[in-house]
Formats: C-alpha cells, structure tokens, sequence
C-alpha cells in the first residue's frame, strides 16, 4: 500500500511536470510569460518557505532581496559579465545581506522580526530611487538583455520560459538536497522547538542566520531572472506589496509544505490573470478569494489537503480497528 | 504523509493544465485594446482615459463604426506596475489587433514598446518621457506633449512672463515627477534662472509643511509645482497657509480643474502652461468636457482628452487609407496633421512627426476666481 | 527659529493623525493579537460612507457624519471580527495577517470601482482658520485632530486603568485563560475593542479628510505610519500611540527640512529598528514577561 503511493505519488509530479513542458503547445506568448512568471515568483517563494515554514522566521524583506537580485545581473550586464557568472553574483550577495540582515533575527523574534524587515525593504527601495548613479533611479533599467547559454537564446518567450522552468528545477532540487541533509533537519528542531534544539547542541544561532541567508539567496537569484524576463527595472516593482505577495503565496500554498509555494505562487502570479473575465472587479474577485481561503482553510491549500488526507486516513485506521476489534470480539466466542 | 503528496501534485497538475484562451471576437469588428492603469497609483489618470477611450468607441460604434467595422476594445489592467503591463500588451498582442491603445506610465511604456514594434503593431501612449520617442521605434506615438516639448513652453513663460531670475522646483519623486523636474531643469539652466531649492516630495505625502519652510528660506522669484492632483493641492494650501508669496507656476496638472476644486480659494492666482485641457475656450474641447461629465459624473482631465482623441485618431487614419493595415497605419501616421474640419473627433488641430511626437496648440493660463483661464494660446511649435 | 516653531507644530498635527489610528492599532493587537494591515484602508473607507450617505440618502453633513460612524462601527468594528478575525485567531497570526492584506486590496479597490478614482473635497467640522502662534501658523483643522487625539487617548486611559470595564479589557489583553477563570466576560471585551477601533478610524477619518481629501489610495501611507506609531510608541500601552505618533509625525518633518527630503521616508524607518532593537517595549511601553 505504501509503495503504491509512492508510485502514485512520483507519477502525478511526473505529470504536472509534462503539463508545464508541454504548455508552449497550446499556450499563446501570453500564456508563456505568465507561467514563465510564476515560475520566477515559486523561486522566491520557495526561499521564503525556507526560512518562514521551515526555521519560523517572518521576513518581510524577500522583496527586497529580488530587487538586489534584479539589479546585481541589470549593472553586471553592460560590463559584459556572462549571466552564469552574474546569476551566481545575485544569490551571493543576496545571501551576505541576508547574513547581516539576519542579525536582529537573533535580539528580536516573531513579529519583531517582521517589522525590522518591513523597515528594511522600504530603506532598500529608498536606495534604488535615490541613489541614481548607481540604479538609474527612478527611470529603472530598461533594454535588460535576456541571455545565450552555451550557444541557445533565450531571446524568445518559449526558451526563456524552459530556461526559467530549469531555473526552478535547479533551486528546487537543492533545496531538496537541504532540508534532508542534517542542516535541513536542523531547521525543522529549530522550528519546532528553539530550546530543545538548543539543549540537543544545535547551535541555533548559526543556523537561523543560515536558514534566514539562505531564503534571501534564492530572493536575489529569483530576481536575477526577474531582471532578464521583463527586459526592465525599476524600484516601485520591488517595494513592501511585493514582499506582502510573495508571504501570501507561502501562507496560501501552506506554509511548510515543500510544494507550498509552487501552488501559492500559482495562486498569487495566475490567479488575477483567469479573474480578468470579472473586468473592473478582478481584484475585488481576487481579494475575497483570498479571504475565503484563509477563513476555510488557514493553513493553506495544501494544509487543507493535508487535513483531507490525514482525515481519510483516520478514517481508515478506524475501519480496520473496527473490523480487527469485531473480529477480536468474534475469537473468544468461537474459542 | 504519502498521500499528502499526491493531492499535492494532483492540485498543481490540474491547475497548470488549464490554459488561458482569449475570448472569441465575430467578424465585423476591429479589436483595439487598451492597455491602461485601471488600479495601484496610475488609477486616476487610466480611469480618465479608459473612459475618454469609451466615449469616442460607443460615439464611433452607434455611427457605424469605422469602415463598416464595429470597434471591440478591451481593457486591461497594468496595475502600474511595468512587469504586468508587460504581460497585459502580450496579451493584447495575442488577440492580434489593430492598433494598441495606453499605456500611460511611462516605465511601462517603455516595458512594452519593443514587443509592439516586433510585432509591427502602431502603439499610442499617454506617456510624456522624454526618450520614449527618442529610441527610434517606428511604432510608438503619443497623444499628449513630451516633456522635451512642454518643459521648454512652461521656461519661456518663466523667463518672459514672470521675469525670474531665481527659482524652486516643488516635485513628486516618481517617474512622472521626476521625468519634468530634469527636463524643467536643464531648461532653466540654458535660460541662466537659478534653481535655488530643489524640493523632492512623495506620492501621497499629506503635510508640505517642511517643504513650503525650505521654499521660503531660499526665497525665490517663483515656485514651479510639478505632482499628481492630490499633492498639488496640498502643497498649494499648505503655501498659502504659511504665507509663500511668491508666484506659484505648473504644468498642466497644476492648472487643471481637480486641483483648483480640491484646494478652494488657495487655488486663486497660480498660472502657467497647460498642455492640453478640458477647460480650454475652445467649443469642440467644451462640448467634450459636457458630454464627459454628463456620462461619467466626473469631470474629464486632458487623460481623458488623450484617449478620446487617439480613437478618433484611428478612425481618422483608417478612413484616410480606406483599409485596415497596422503597418501602414505606422508609416500614414508619421509627418501627418488631422484638423478637427476632418475628423471633429480630434477636436483640436494636431500633428505628427516622424520620431511620434505630437505638435498642438497650448494655452497658458491662470487661476482666476476658482476657474482656469486661458490668457494665452500658443500656436504649434511647426507653424511659426 | 519660526521655522523650527512651524515644523515642531506642524508636525505634531499630523502626528496626532498617526496617533489616533496607532491607538486603534495597538487596542486590537493587545486583545486579539491581530496585526492589522488593513488599518490604513480603515481610515480612508469611513469617509466614503459618509460622502454616499450625503450623496445617495441626501441627507446633511452633521448627519451623514453619524450615518459613517454608525456603519463603520459596524462594518469594520463587528463585521471585521465576527467574519474574518474569529474564524482564523486560532491558526495563528499569519493566515490572519494575510486576510488583512486581503482585505486591504478589498477596500481599496471596492472604494475606488463602486464610488469613484477620483479625489473628492471633504466638508470641514470647523470653519479652517489660520492661527498665529509665534510667527508660526496653525489651523483650526490642525488645533481640533490636535485636541481630539489627546481626549480620545486620554478618554481610553481612564477607561482601561479606572473603570471595571477597562481592567476587565486589560485582563483580557494580558492573560486570557485567567480572565476567563475569574470571570470576565472575554469575548465581550474583545468585541468592545473592534467596536472602539471601528469608532476611531471613523473619527480618524472624519477629522483628516477635508486635509487629506477623499480617495481610495489615501490609506497606504497612513496605515504604514500608523503601524510605525504604534510600536515607537509600545504596542502595550494606549498612551505609547501618542507618544509614538507625535515623535512620527515631527522626526519625518525636522528630517525632511534639515537631512534630506529625497530620504524623508528613511528616518522613521531608523527610529523603528532603533527602537525594536534597543527598547522593544516601545518609548513608553511596559516590558512583558512573556515574549509572545
């Protein structure tokens, strides 16, 4: 039985990953760009389920990280940096400010920390208008050159969008890789229980810094893609609403849950493209949709799927104890 | 744990396999979207010119439409932020138009420009950026002066009419108000007036108390005041509060009706140009600012006049060349000049040339009795 | 020095905005630890109310005034916590965080599609009169959000220390087991604080109106300053609203004046991390022995 789950299990990513490869096949240029889209957002996001779902830390600066993201392969690019190298430029300087950053994360907890790094993301938008010499300022960037990886363009929607697809694939897999190494495990102690973690000798300061880094790196490389898929930049597009977006995708998709934020980006990034049929009142649609999903189900969608599913298996434990237990009543009788 | 997972998958599987169809359009239309700011901070300018836009489609649309063709316009929403406007004029691509209308940031023009001019498709904005016709793209036009247009106008009026030696500039810091603050600038600048307080404010500032004391200690010959409605306001009520003295000169907004409504008698004695207005003498300007009001129960500004006039542009153009042809609509765009004898609809006298940049009569004005008043008409740059 | 008078009073006039919103703020979090992203739309809606009450009921100013408070009292004090904050106070702040976000969007876009994108004029309760107060200027609008602030805080602090109603609300707010144990009717003075805030960001938007003008986009700022307020001030006392409101409301107009106006936006953002990290409690808050 379990095994056939698993099976099961293997078989329906498998599927939902040829869905989103075989997109292109039916989907307009759009389409493209919006799937291409959500999956540049789901990078963040999954970052940011690191370090709210998996180490409890509420950041409100994941914005903030794909701006400095967005903006380390827009000022790389006139210097003739290959993207590879600007890419990987993003995610560590994404990290080292995450690192520093991610010292109030150990004086204040909770909400405090969320309103550091609230502070925070306004201070770094302050920066990207003002500080013209560097940014452009408020004129953002334009004419951001998408890249040629080893020969392939990524020029048009379609290459772009598998090359954004691989993106996500690559983050994804590492970050599969982490929370199954002892660090992820870590992560997870550290969630659960700080003062435990803390007496079993993890050394829980080092890895909330960590954990916190490590979710503002995948910020920055979201905004290294970012960058190249609207080909423009500029500051307002990475402001507090979209670190509000990017902590509703986790929270919506179920906080904790590994392919949460695939689903809350999906929610946040494609839903206000299908209520556009509503016309004026689309966000009025999207926003009480919002609302109705964290009245039903506040652990997310795929807390509720967890809920459903724990739910029929309750159900069936109970159908067997039942059917063990009768026949348990049976034996002394026929004994 | 493991079927968590599959209900997981199954959920996204299904979610990504539905696709995003367009709606189906009959024949017998031509399709015209509007790409606008429909929310977020661009709301009310796209609000006005989503609904200038609506007024010359039903008005063309119960004549007859254009060459027999009724015109489908659909809106769609950019929420003033680049990255969707990017996806909204995709979108608009997809459904193969005509002509795209909008939008009016000007970032998000600059977005999408280039996915208009790839696919050949002539584009009409409401942005005022300097560079956007600068750039060489065959497709783009405007409907309202550039920045490079309009800053030079409101500097001759400074240097000639006022007779400054000594100015501040008052300006909201987004790209619209920084967009006028350098070009106004470096318009004073080759006219030697001297920028005694550069004044950065924010969008949705309420107190300009700090800004109007920084005004007064540099004590200059006049104040140029470049926000959105709201701030203008504000800083207008503010200024007269703490007795600035000094003449208040705008551009356009500063002029138009919403502030002078929203800032009472404060509002009395500001002048200066305004680019294009729905309170300008002239009759067919009048009877677009009626039938507006009458239909909306608002009060049109020039965004409105700026997506009344582009449709009637279209029609115009399309009439002229007896076809639907977006690429040649382009190129019969460029050098042309429609006069309101041709098409009424574009109510004013107006030209293109071949960068897209518009050419029309301005007005200079002043705030009289809580009412603009044009002092002034200035003829069109090409016919002196 | 006038200038210096004119900033200091200028900027302690809208500190008192900020102040009556904060006082709101930190009621509703205090009982209902409900972080509120929605305050700042609180404060724009109620004026639309009363803007359709004089437009669709016809009725007169004085009138409508009270048809807004009424309604927003209702609306954004009963209805918000019968319908979104009680289904979701079990799971947590964050699923309700998001709802406010939410509902943020909700209001704003529902002001804006269902009344107008416009600005509107908003009538004044006090005729504006221009004071002179040591070559500074001051007006009567300023004076009455002045006055009104320091009533309503001063109002709610008697209430909450001398009244059996308040401490049973302060109760409430510390320790809500032991509240109920000792016979508080908790889920009553938890609903008096939503009814209080629904009041207030019905005042709030009454008094700031004919200065701020009407429109959907007005609470943005203000909600964010709100929240700033509040916790420069300390999230656990009222009177830290004010404290935290008036310090707001003069640091972004001395910093604006004489450090740089492009970064205005910068130093109450400094103050807040400063105190987060230095005083938590807030300027003149109380420190608590428990940490969440």
């Amino acid at each position: 039985m379990k095994t056939l789950l698993k099976y099961a299990q293997v078989a329906l990513v498998v599927l939902a990953i040829a869905a989103l490869l075989a997109a292109p096949l039916v989907l307009k240029p759009y389409g493209i760009f919006v799937l291409s889209q959500w999956a540049v957002m789901a990078i963040a996001a999954v970052g940011l389920n690191l370090t709210l779902g998996y180490a409890g830390q509420i950041s409100l600066a994941q914005a903030s990280f794909v701006g400095i993201g967005a903006y380390t392969v827009a000022l790389l690019q006139p210097f003739g940096v290959p993207f590879a190298l600007a890419f990987v430029a993003a995610g560590l300087l994404s990290f080292a400010i995450g690192w520093v950053l991610g010292y109030p994360a150990l004086r204040v907890q909770h909400h405090y920390l969320a309103f550091v790094t609230l502070a925070f993301t306004t201070l770094v938008f302050l920066v990207m208008r003002n500080e013209e010499w560097l940014t452009g300022g408020i004129y953002g960037i334009s004419n951001i050159k998408r890249p040629i990886i080893l020969g392939w363009s990524t020029v048009k929607p379609v290459p772009f969008y598998y090359f954004a697809l691989g993106m996500l694939a690559l983050v994804t897999a590492i970050v599969w890789w982490l929370l199954r190494s002892p660090w992820g495990r870590a992560f997870t102690a550290l969630r659960e229980n700080p003062i435990r973690a803390l007496s079993l000798g993890i050394d829980t300061r080092r890895y909330t810094l960590f954990a916190f880094a490590f979710g503002s790196a995948l910020g920055g490389l979201s905004g290294a893609m970012h960058a190249p898929l609207v080909q423009f930049i500029e500051p307002t597009s990475f402001g507090l609403s979209l670190s509000l977006t990017l902590l509703l995708m986790v929270i919506v998709g179920g906080s904790g849950y590994f392919l949460g934020p695939f689903v809350g980006a999906l929610v946040a990034v494609i839903m206000p493209e299908w209520l556009r049929f509503a016309d004026g009142l689309y966000l009025i649609a999207y926003a009480l949709l919002v609302l109705l999903l964290m009245t039903f189900c506040p652990s997310g969608i795929l807390g509720l799927f967890g809920r459903l599913a724990n739910l029929i298996e309750t159900r069936a434990a109970s159908a067997r104890r039942q059917s063990l237990s009768a026949k348990l009543d049976q034996k002394p009788v026929s004994s | 744990m493991p079927v968590k997972s599959i209900r997981q998958s199954l959920l996204l599987a299904g979610l990504v396999m539905v696709g995003f169809a367009g709606p189906a359009l009959a024949d017998g239309t031509v399709i015209i979207p509007d790409v606008i700011e429909l929310s977020g901070a661009g709301a009310v300018s796209g609000t006005n010119w989503r609904d200038g836009a609506m007024m010359a489609v039903n008005e063309i649309n119960a004549a007859g439409g254009i060459l027999g063709k009724k015109i489908e316009m659909q809106h769609f929403d950019t929420q003033s932020n680049p990255g969707v406007s990017r996806a909204q004029v995709q979108k608009a691509l997809d459904l193969e138009p005509y002509v795209i209308l909008g939008p009016i940031f000007s970032g998000s023009v600059k977005v999408n420009m280039a996915l208009s001019q790839a696919a050949e498709i002539p584009q009409i904005v409401g942005a005022e950026a300097a560079e956007i016709t600068q750039a060489g793209n065959p497709y783009v036009f405007r409907t309202a002066f550039g920045q490079q247009f309009s800053m030079p106008k409101i500097a001759n009026y400074v240097r000639d009419g006022i007779k400054a030696k000594t100015i501040a500039v008052l300006w909201v810091n987004n790209d619209f108000g920084k967009g006028g603050r350098d070009a106004f600038t470096k318009e004073m600048a080759k006219r030697d007036i001297k920028v005694v307080a550069d004044v950065s404010t924010e969008q949705g500032q309420a107190d300009f108390s700090a800004d109007v004391v920084k005004i007064k200690a540099a004590n200059p010959d006049a104040v140029f005041v470049y926000s959105n409605e709201e701030e203008d306001a504000r800083f207008i009520k503010e200024a007269r509060k703490q007795g600035l003295s000094m003449p208040m000169i705008g551009e356009t907004t500063l002029l138009s009706q919403k502030v002078i409504d929203l800032a009472g008698e404060a509002a009395n004695g500001v002048q200066g140009h305004v680019s294009l207005s729905a309170d300008a003498p002239i009759p067919s300007i009048q009877a677009y600012a009626e039938k507006f009001k009458k239909t909306y129960g608002y009060g049109s500004d020039h965004n409105g006049i700026k997506g009344y006039t582009a449709v009637y542009l279209v029609k115009y153009i399309t009439e002229k060349m007896g076809k639907f042809d977006s690429k040649l609509f382009a190129q019969t765009l460029h050098g042309l000049t429609v006069t309101p004898e041709q098409t009424p609809g574009i109510l004013m006298e107006a030209s293109w040339d071949a960068n897209g940049d518009i050419d029309r009569a301005s007005f200079l004005a002043e705030v009289i009795n809580g009412k603009q008043k044009i002092t002034k008409i200035l003829p069109k740059l090409g016919s002196k | 020095m006038s200038a210096f008078l004119q900033l200091l009073i200028s900027g302690l006039a809208t500190g008192a905005i900020y102040a009556i919103v904060a006082v709101g703020f930190t009621l509703i979090w205090q009982t209902s630890q409900t972080i509120n992203f929605a305050q700042g739309e609180f404060v724009m809606i109620p004026a639309f109310f009363v803007l359709a009450a004089m437009k669709l009921g016809g009725l007169p100013f004085w009138a409508a005034c009270l048809v807004g408070l009424a309604v927003s009292v209702f609306v954004l004090g009963v209805m918000f916590k019968q319908a979104i904050v009680d289904p979701m106070l079990k799971h947590g702040v964050l699923p309700l965080v998001i709802s406010t976000i939410a509902l943020s969007l909700l209001l704003k876009e529902s002001a804006k599609e269902f009344y107008s994108s416009q600005a509107q004029p908003f009538p004044s309760l006090v005729p504006s009169v221009d004071l002179n107060l040591f070559g500074a200027v001051i007006s009567t609008q300023s004076l009455l959000v002045l006055g009104v602030a320091f009533v309503t805080v001063g109002g709610l602090n008697l209430l909450l220390n001398r009244t059996r109603f308040g401490r049973a609300m302060q109760a409430t707010a510390q320790n809500r087991s032991v509240a109920r144990i000792l016979g508080v009717p908790v889920e009553r003075m938890v609903l008096a604080t939503f009814v209080i805030n629904g009041l207030l960001v019905a005042i709030a938007s009454i008094l700031i109106s004919p200065i701020y003008l009407v429109k959907f986009t007005n609470g943005e700022t203000l909600g964010l300053a709100a929240f700033i307020a509040a916790i420069v001030g300390g999230f656990n006392q009222v009177r830290g609203a004010i404290v935290g409101g008036l310090v707001l409301g003069v640091v972004d107009n001395l910093s604006a004046a004489y450090i740089s106006a492009q970064y205005r936006g910068a130093f109450p953002l400094f103050l807040l991390i400063a105190v987060i990290l230095l005083k938590p409690e807030g300027l003149v808050g109380r420190r608590e022995e428990r940490t969440v």
